[in-house]
């Protein structure tokens, strides 16, 4: 096990993409410029294998159900099965592709039920409000939601949850 | 009489609640509304009584605390009953309920009720429906034992029943399922089964001599004489001490689960969690979820307690975890209006001028769980005290046998840890009994799903750096075959089965 007490995550509640980098979780830029991928912001040896388990295109690896999940990152196609399955909900898919916008995929457990075309309120992983997206796709595995934002760009990498404010 | 407050939960994103016909149920002199399925103090809480007794010195109002059987709080006097622990009675049409205010007189008149007296000689009772004790019972009967299961609740499941989250591990043992799904597979697996009598709203009361155990039911006494016994008992939440701890609004993390996600009432508007372990962690998430707004989790020590993912999912909600932080009073007229947290210092006492106030209404406890081994200690089982396991705890060995011959403990009630190994030692239990009850190639094929899963349990799931403290605990209470044999002649207890 990696020594983990340089990690900051266990205080704060909340991981920076340094520490995502550092333990190997965060894909090579030139792969995040190329279209959607699967992170996953796993950073404990939890005893659990159910990414591995639905993958369809078998991109991530595991030798022990305690290790980290890891990616092949050219086999992973960013179809957010691990965002729908993950029962840490620290699964989600970030598409840096696109010149004017950034696209999240991520999991949402509460209501109102979002629907496509939705504006809604972006937040990062510490919750704070960092602007304003638009739900662009949203399906439903077993109660969760998986719902792909379109954030401005340059927030792919911050954006982690949503809040939908009730009319 | 229809009551102006309804906390009932219309709309949830997880759970669908099914509520049951309307009944009418009469609380001191009046006549209340409540849904078939509901408990009478869910049924009560629901329709905004906050105060379920007063105590027996000081006259102070109490609320739900634990809300599955454990804790005192909700006796009331049923049908002329007193003591009556109202979280696990059911509504029933026409019952009288009365609060209790300090110590309740005996009933006045006899029991009306005949009971039925039933003797029943199981291979294996079980004690507790949860996790542990049904996927025990699952096994034992599609091994072709006979199988008593008895739970103190009206609903079998456990702790399961309140989960909303979706469950680690892997797919075989039901990862990625959330724990009332995991109950209701169980609940659908074991009415397959004809050798499985299972007996709720039935506390289990007592060890006799000749290895007799004796439980009380509905109109029904049963007197048990089974070959071998799994106690898998589960565990009680703690209490911390601080002014005005009982205060209504003040109740433990899975008091509040009960409520909101077994039976679909909303425990409160605004809530402070006291704890960051994974109990504190999912409930703030679960009472979000439920339309309750989180105010904070404070945290004593320096460090979150339980899993990253867990803290993940509250603070990207932007709620607050405060660490090297504690509650330090609650206030309110009835109800809990106000709470006061401090920072504390190293050495973790209060740091002046740092308290800071939240408005709330409830204040969860999450601050551990304590075994629930009343039945191991009363049969004879040498204890021993583990604070990693959350208390005293039966010596065991491997297999899960305790210093009382036959008698195997598992789940919570054997150290608390979760409930996927709760589900590991259930299974471990039972191979061991049926690798002993049956022969030949049934009983060889026990012991190598029995070695199969002790392997995945200790090398693989415990190899966990977040489980390594549990695992400290779990190692420093069993103990070799020899070492059990020996224990069982120093100390040999008042009783034995099989």
């Amino acid at each position: 096990m990696k020594n983990m007490s340089r990690f900051e995550f266990r205080r704060k509640g909340y991981i920076e993409i340094e520490e995502l980098k550092e333990l190997g979780l965060i894909p090579p830029s030139e792969r995040l410029v190329k279209g959607p991928v699967a992170i996953l912001e796993c950073p404990e040896e939890i005893p659990c294998n159910i990414c591995i388990a639905f993958c369809p295109t078998k991109a991530i690896k595991m030798e022990r159900i305690i290790d980290l999940p890891r990616i092949e990152w050219d086999k992973c196609t960013g179809c957010g099965m691990c965002v729908a399955v993950c029962p840490g909900l620290a699964a989600f898919v970030v598409d840096l592709s696109k010149p004017d916008a950034d696209y999240v995929t991520l999991p949402y457990e509460l209501l109102p039920p979002p629907r496509k075309g939705d504006r809604v309120i972006l937040l990062n992983r510490r919750g704070e409000r960092v602007g304003e997206g638009e739900v662009v796709r949203v399906w439903e595995r077993n109660k969760t939601f998986i719902v792909t934002v379109k954030t401005p760009k340059g927030l792919g990498m911050e954006v982690r949850s949503i809040w939908i404010e009730r009319k | 009489m229809t009551s102006p407050i309804d906390r009932r939960i219309y709309e949830h994103p997880i759970i669908t609640f099914h509520r049951g016909r309307k009944i009418k149920f009469v609380f001191e002199g009046r006549e209340v509304e409540a849904y078939e399925g509901e408990s009478v103090a869910v049924a009560l809480y629901a329709i905004g009584i906050d105060v379920f007794s007063w105590s027996r010195k000081l006259n102070r109002p109490r609320g739900p605390f634990c809300m599955i059987g454990k804790c005192s709080s909700c006796f009331m006097i049923v049908n002329n009953i007193p003591n009556t622990r109202t979280c696990i009675l059911p509504v029933q049409e026409g019952l009288v309920v009365e609060r209790q205010k300090g110590l309740a007189t005996p009933p006045s008149k006899p029991l009306e009720e005949e009971v039925e007296e039933v003797e029943l000689n199981p291979d294996v009772l079980i004690v507790g429906g949860g996790p542990s004790g049904l996927e025990a019972a699952s096994i034992l009967a599609s091994n072709g034992l006979e199988v008593v299961v008895v739970d103190e609740h009206f609903k079998p499941g456990g702790q399961l029943l309140k989960q909303t989250h979706k469950f680690f591990g892997n797919v075989e043992l039901f990862g990625g399922q959330r724990g009332f799904q995991i109950a209701e597979l169980y609940i659908k697996k074991l009415a397959e089964y004809s050798n499985i009598k299972l007996l709720t709203q039935t506390s289990v009361y007592g060890v006799f001599r000749g290895g007799i155990v004796a439980a009380a039911g509905r109109n029904k006494h049963y007197i048990i004489k089974p070959r071998a016994v799994i106690a898998a008992t589960g565990a009680q939440e703690r209490l911390i001490e601080f002014p005005n701890n009982d205060l209504p609004g003040v109740m433990g993390a899975g008091g509040a689960q009960t409520i909101m996600n077994e039976f679909g009432v909303k425990p409160g508007e605004k809530a402070l969690v006291v704890g960051s372990g994974n109990v504190g962690l999912i409930v703030a998430y679960q009472l979000v979820q439920a339309g309750v707004e989180v105010k904070a989790i404070v945290e004593i020590m320096k460090e979150i307690g339980g899993w990253f993912v867990h803290a993940a999912k509250v603070r990207r909600l932007g709620i607050p975890i405060l660490t090297s932080h504690t509650i330090k009073y609650v206030e309110g007229n009835g109800r809990v209006e106000k709470a006061v947290v401090v920072e504390v210092d190293d050495k973790f006492n209060p740091i002046s001028g740092t308290e800071r106030e939240f408005n709330v209404d409830l204040v969860l406890l999450a601050v551990g769980l304590e075994p629930d081994t009343r039945f191991h200690a009363q049969a004879g089982a040498v204890m021993k005290y583990v604070p990693e396991l959350g208390g005293l705890v039966p010596i065991r060995t491997r297999d899960l046998e305790t210093t009382v011959s036959n008698l195997y403990v598992a789940g919570d009630s054997s150290g608390v840890e979760e409930a996927t190994t709760a589900i590991l030692e259930g299974r471990i239990a039972a191979y061991s009994i049926i690798s002993k009850f049956t022969s030949g190639s049934r009983a060889q094929q026990a012991l190598e799903e029995m070695e199969k899963t002790l392997k995945f349990l200790w090398e693989e799931y415990r190899s966990s750096p977040l489980l390594s403290r549990a695992r400290r605990g779990k190692e420093s209470v069993t103990v070799s075959r020899e070492e059990l044999l020996e224990l069982r002649s120093k100390y040999p207890p008042p009783v034995s089965f099989g």
